[in-house]
């Protein structure tokens, strides 16, 4: 960190800090601010209109509580795998931990075929079945969070496994030869440690769960009203010519994930970010 | 679960199969209900997809591919990634050393910055370019329904993959050894091609394959952006989509094979060259 500081500033620094700073506001900050801006031209009456609509209210609400089954189901899935990941040793471990990276590198539109393959209500592998036993999953909300919960499932994963590594299994054993029981280890010990880590995988997850737009379009039918989701809503108002609604709807998802991604950024230890 | 270590002769490998494993009862069912979440969430259902592609024998396959809509799909889609991804290589890297090797006021709010792609909504990143780069831009450069709209919204969705993987490198990297360097007269250029580069390069190839895979599996923020026009703005994710809405499962399939087939091939890449890393730490 001191050698960071005194680091002298020749006319490289600069030009460097400029380039990047130029390259970043004309592909991010500038767009981005002008959907801001658009979203609030004729003051709120974007938003009012978009929010006395029940087509996007409807959607919204889905989002939420779509995202927010999601969430949970890596949150918990994640902490599960990355501790045996890390914490254990078994055959086929190495090959495990390579293809949970899978869901990332897999187009969207590829795992809404492939959930349509498996849980698809007349031809899909398992959907007949399922929907004789009175579960509908594809075009319905529970093929909504499988989509979710593919896309974003690495994330946890991916934040925490580096963490675990980092903090070994001292504390972990102390408190082990002191007496704790496995569940009490993990609350008292593990968890405290990987808690931004978790923190910011749990964001990172949130966002890209509300985000959602191609598995989805492909699994949930696009049902107004019913199985129809923000990002959806958003794709059909701005082809209806009603940008006003489209622009505030994004608003609203951008706001959520950023404002949530800004508060961690915020609150997670400065150390923390530097990897220390 | 079968033990898939190399055979050895005899006991050795009795010893080793056992001394493998760690798990206890009680992990040992976490792991086997971790197993078959993943299995029927990812595995299965993607394995489906394969199944399905060479179902009807390569004859479906071979007509997919020859059919010059998809082909020229395909052929966009790959080559936009490999030059998103030739960019993204030298302007990651360059934004994950101002990022830690510089520092000014406002440096946090790059960091910020950098996560939004990630974060936003890939319809919403599609609007978003619109606005700055569509029909009604301030700056006069509209984008959009050309092939360039494709190039525009990859290099957006793909912005935090290098950074975000060659930053941690960046930050452990040991500053004497350059500052050694540099007092036995090492230019600053040599130092960098030398000393620096060497020690990112497996973390830029990294970043560059996830890059990659992202960038040829991009649906969301062509839709509004690109105009999807046939041979010449129509992405590979585009086609398959198509095909699903056709009722066409099995050409839909065969598209999404030869995209797994890449994108797994960037995770081999990426698993080889963390392995190198490790072995090197």
């Amino acid at each position: 960190m001191a050698s960071r500081l005194a680091q002298p500033k020749t006319a490289g620094t600069y030009v460097r800090r400029l380039f990047v700073i130029g390259y970043l506001f004309l592909l991010v900050i500038w767009p981005v601010a002008l959907v801001v801006q658009k979203t609030f031209d004729g003051g709120l009456d974007n938003l009012q209109t978009a929010l006395s609509d029940p087509v996007v209210t409807d959607a919204l609400q889905l989002t939420v509580v779509v995202a927010l089954w999601a969430v949970a189901i890596n949150t918990v899935f994640g902490v599960g795998i990355s501790l045996l990941l890390v914490r254990y040793e078994f055959p086929g471990r190495r090959v495990l931990s390579a293809l949970i990276d899978l869901p990332l590198s897999v187009s969207p539109v590829v795992v809404g075929l492939a959930l349509l393959l498996a849980y698809g209500g007349t031809n899909g592998t398992f959907g007949p079945a399922l929907e004789d036993a009175g579960l509908q999953i594809a075009f319905a909300t529970p093929g909504i969070v499988l989509a979710t919960a593919f896309v974003s499932l690495p994330l946890v994963i991916r934040e925490i496994v580096p963490v675990l590594h980092e903090i070994g299994t001292e504390q972990e054993q102390a408190a082990k030869s002191l007496g704790a029981g496995p569940w009490q280890t993990f609350w008292r010990i593990t968890l405290p440690s990987i808690k931004w880590a978790l923190v910011y995988g749990v964001v990172l997850s949130l966002a890209r769960a509300l985000g959602e737009f191609g598995a989805v379009k492909v699994v949930s039918g696009n049902i107004a009203q019913q199985t129809q989701t923000a990002t959806l809503v958003v794709e059909e108002k701005y082809q209806d010519f009603e940008q006003g609604s489209a622009y505030a709807t994004s608003f609203l998802l951008a706001l959520i994930a950023v404002a949530a991604l800004v508060v961690v950024t915020i609150l997670r230890p400065k150390d923390d970010i530097d990897g220390d | 679960m079968t033990v898939d270590a190399p055979l050895a002769p005899g006991t050795a490998r009795k010893r080793r199969a056992r001394s493998r494993t760690t798990l206890t009862r009680s992990s040992g069912l976490g792991l086997g209900i971790a197993l078959t979440w993943f299995s029927l969430l990812v595995l299965i259902p993607l394995c489906l997809v394969v199944i399905q592609s060479v179902d009807g024998g390569w004859e479906t396959f071979r007509q997919t591919l020859t059919n010059p809509q998809t082909a020229a799909a395909l052929r966009l889609t790959v080559l936009q990634a490999v030059y998103v991804t030739a960019i993204n290589v030298g302007m990651g890297t360059l934004i994950a050393w101002v990022l830690v090797r510089d520092s000014f006021p406002g440096k946090r709010l790059l960091e910020v910055v950098i996560d939004i792609p990630f974060a936003l909504p890939t319809i919403v990143a599609g609007l978003v370019l619109l606005s700055l780069y569509g029909p009604d831009s301030p700056l006069g450069i509209n984008v959009a329904n050309t092939g360039r709209s494709v190039f525009l919204a990859l290099l957006f969705v793909t912005l935090p993959f290098v950074v975000r993987t060659v930053q941690p490198v960046l930050m452990e990297l040991d500053r004497d050894v350059e500052e050694a360097a540099a007092s036995l007269g090492a230019s600053r250029f040599t130092t960098l091609r030398r000393i620096i580069l060497p020690s990112l390069a497996p973390a830029i190839t990294a970043g560059a394959a996830l890059s990659f895979a992202r960038g040829i599996s991009e649906y969301g923020s062509l839709v509004l952006l690109s105009g999807n026009l046939p041979l010449k703005t129509e992405v590979a994710s585009v086609r398959i989509l198509t095909y699903i809405e056709n009722g066409n499962e099995a050409a839909a399939a065969s598209v999404a094979t030869i995209l797994l087939l890449v994108a797994l091939a960037a995770i081999v890449l990426l698993q080889v060259l963390s392995s190198r890393v490790a072995r090197r730490g």
